[in-house]
């Protein structure tokens, strides 16, 4: 009845579904990073397009509203040729009381190629895959707080174009880790890639009951968390856990855990911050770190499409080899 | 065929915890009755004779909580279609919790169970009366007329029961009548919607957690309010190492406080979830691999006294959805039996001890007849063969739920029949 565990790679370990970091190769992680630098290019020709995936449909399945990702990954397809369409579910049929499996049999119908899919419950991307025809590939634009490995890969290569080598990194991922996809993936694919060493800095109320599983020395203290480090990684803060009384104010949680250019001071002179947007100002920092030198924000939003790409084109790329193949 | 009256089951190996008889022992029934036991009374001629050779011959089990659906949500399964799977599983007594729709907490509703399930002549349902009106945790139920509709036991089900104040009353209430209270310790707002044990995999995964204290807490406040009234009360479907310990000192201090884990509890661990298989998504959840340990090792000194299936048939999609969208729980009737014989084994507790967990222990627990085959007592009982092999298919499988995680696997141990008042509920398509 239940179709059994979704494998990320086909029998010959090339990308089918890009799900959640966990179980995937450092080589994978390393060769889509090496990929990414080729996409960057592609952004800067007067001709922003690249003929990889002509042919091909790619549909944008968001169960949860999203701008900057879902806008991202729509660039991404198109400027590898594929045709693109938006779905924005959760204003449609769902809301309507249709099943998410009667939603996909709907769009399996439709014969598309590649799945973005965004849905607020965590596993929502496995089970999809695992619903899905096996030829169409399914790439997890984040589910619950389960994963989100594209930001995650974004994440790493901006921190490589920055820093090199990961081994000799100190990480601090600073916010609300406990509801976080973005940190879970981050912590898989920064401990993947062998960084030297990983911390999180949060009150207890948003950290994971057993944060020793993710990899990461906790910290409770900001300034002691981020003393000499090299990438601090600030998370988005969701108004609604002043609500759930989980923190007592924002103001609060500025003033513990909020980065400004007083508290960086304790990190690396050459820190850089980074946030997967959008940015609570005033709550996860200050203008000045925002928009400061240290940030590399926008290059993260930049590089998001180029990663994007990397992974479409990958995914895509095996179904084509399987094509050839059969 | 007329239905056999006199029954001989020879050459089988019976254990009855409750006389404390674990041998090679004859079984004489008439007239819906246990009539001897050991060699055949002195004119008496069965009408039919079961050979129980290489096969173990029990009282029939007696499960205290297993959903039949119906009333309100047939879609998921019926009494018909549960008792027959409870009949072909050697449950001859269940107990079935009052949220159903309607709530069990009127006797109309109580009596139309368990006479639907008298009808279709298989495995009997006491139903458990509500606790309170509506299991909306603000009125108490009119508990004398349920008591008199045939409901020994009261519970919440798995509706929250928040005011404390309504919990105490309750609690004497239903001790002025002598009513047992089933409490299941979940604190409603601990448990905040989650949907995996709070722990190393839902640190992983993401999955929103439902921490220790969820039960730990609602315990506590069950264990002082029993302290309190005085109240007998039994602790349905434990989770957590911790509650062992708690009940322990409880019973320890003499409060009449039993307990029962659910079977599959004892087996899988919150490392299950790893795959996102909605058929783990339990709830209580899965908890860590100290957890099992700590209740099995309760179980098997006795201090969580009843296992228990903690049945729920649901239909298919109900479990096809993302993980923490899917609806909790197991049909569990039929792999009982299996998994109490594979607990035996792997974890070292005697056969006898789980069978009297299954037997004896809850039928005190619901106050009524079964749970031993004293002569006198009414033939309820089963013979299974504890070597046979079969595969959770189609098939084998009667319940109308398929949401279990052995669906398509072979498990070892099958009834082969299970007698009700000395009536053959079911017997086994391979017997002669």
């Amino acid at each position: 009845m239940n179709p059994g565990p979704v494998q990320q790679l086909d029998a010959q370990g090339r990308l089918r579904h890009f799900l959640s970091l966990e179980g995937l190769p450092r080589e994978l992680l390393v060769e889509i990073l090496d990929q990414t630098e080729g996409f960057l290019r592609v952004a800067r020709q007067t001709v922003k397009k690249v003929p990889i995936c002509r042919g091909k449909v790619v549909a944008n399945l968001f169960f949860e509203t999203s701008t900057r990702t879902r806008t991202t990954f729509e660039l991404a397809a198109k400027r590898l040729s594929a045709d693109v369409l938006n779905l924005n579910i959760s204003t449609s049929a769902t809301a309507k009381g249709e099943s998410l499996l009667d939603t996909l049999r709907n769009l399996e119908a439709m014969h598309l190629d590649l799945f973005v899919v965004r849905h607020r419950d965590t596993g929502a991307a496995h089970f999809i895959a695992q619903h899905l025809p096996p030829h169409v590939s399914v790439i997890n634009a984040g589910d619950g707080r389960h994963a989100h490995p594209t930001q995650a890969l974004l994440d790493l290569f901006t921190i490589r174009q920055h820093k090199g080598d990961f081994s000799n990194l100190c990480v601090a991922i600073v916010g609300d880790i406990l509801h976080s996809r973005v940190a879970r993936s981050q912590l898989l694919a920064l401990n993947s890639l062998g960084v030297g060493e990983l911390r999180l800095i949060a009150p207890r109320t948003l950290l994971p009951s057993h944060p020793e599983a993710l990899g990461a020395r906790v910290f409770h203290d900001l300034q002691e968390g981020i003393r000499d480090a090299d990438v601090i990684i600030a998370l988005r803060l969701q108004r609604e856990r002043m609500q759930g009384a989980l923190l007592p104010s924002a103001r609060e949680y500025f003033h513990c855990f909020g980065l400004t250019e007083a508290q960086l001071s304790a990190a690396k002179p050459d820190a850089i911050v980074l946030h997967p947007g959008p940015i609570n100002r005033g709550v996860e920092m200050d203008s000045q770190v925002a928009d400061g030198p240290r940030s590399v924000i926008l290059e993260q939003v930049s590089n998001g499409i180029a990663v994007r790409m990397a992974v479409i084109s990958r995914c895509i790329g095996t179904q084509n080899a399987r094509e050839h193949h059969a | 065929m007329p239905e056999p009256s006199k029954i001989s089951i020879c050459g089988g190996r019976l254990i009855d915890p409750a006389n404390g008889i674990d041998a090679q022992r004859d079984v004489h029934i008439a007239e819906g009755k246990i009539l001897q036991i050991g060699a055949q009374p002195l004119g008496f001629h069965p009408d039919l004779r079961i050979d129980a050779r290489d096969q173990i011959l029990c009282p029939g089990f007696i499960d205290l909580c297993a959903r039949l659906g119906e009333p309100g949500a047939e879609h998921k399964a019926t009494i018909a279609s549960e008792t027959q799977a409870a009949a072909a599983s050697g449950i001859t007594i269940l107990c079935c919790p009052p949220d159903t729709q309607p709530v069990i907490d009127t006797p109309a509703v109580a009596q139309l169970i368990a006479q639907r399930a008298e009808r279709l002549g298989k495995s009997r349902v006491i139903p458990a009366g509500a606790l309170t009106q509506g299991l909306q945790g603000k009125q108490l139920s009119e508990m004398a007329a349920l008591k008199a509709a045939g409901c020994p036991i009261l519970s919440q089900g798995d509706a929250p029961l928040r005011n404390m104040q309504v919990a105490r009353n309750a609690l004497e209430y239903a001790a002025t009548f002598e009513l047992s209270v089933m409490l299941r310790p979940q604190d409603a707002d601990l448990h905040n919607r989650g949907c995996a044990h709070e722990g190393q995999v839902s640190a992983r995964l993401g999955l929103p957690g439902i921490p220790e204290a969820a039960e730990t807490v609602a315990l506590a406040r069950d264990l002082a309010l029993a302290e309190q009234t005085g109240a007998r009360i039994h602790i349905r479907g434990l989770s957590c190492g911790r509650s062992v310990e708690m009940i322990a000192d409880a019973q320890a201090r003499g409060l009449p406080v039993t307990a029962d884990v659910s079977l599959h509890q004892l087996f899988f661990t919150e490392e299950h979830l790893l795959g996102f298989d909605s058929n783990y998504h339990l709830d209580p959840p899965l908890r860590s691999l100290a957890d099992r340990e700590a209740l099995r090792q309760g179980l098997a000194q006795g201090v969580i006294g009843a296992l228990c299936s903690d049945h729920r048939p649901h239909e298919a999609d109900a479990k096809l959805a993302p993980f923490p969208s899917t609806e909790p729980g197991i049909s569990s009737l039929e792999t009982l039996l299996p998994l109490s014989l594979r607990l035996a084994e792997e974890g070292g507790i005697p056969l006898s001890r789980i069978l009297e967990a299954l037997t004896r222990v809850p039928a005190q627990i619901l106050g009524c007849a079964g749970g031993d085959l004293t002569p006198g007592q009414p033939a309820d009982l089963c013979i299974f063969d504890p070597k046979r092999r079969w595969k959770v298919d189609a098939a084998h499988w009667h319940s109308q739920g398929r949401n279990t995680p052995f669906w398509g696997k072979a498990l070892r141990g099958r009834v082969t029949w299970t007698l009700g008042k000395g009536r053959i509920l079911w017997k086994d398509p391979h017997e002669a």
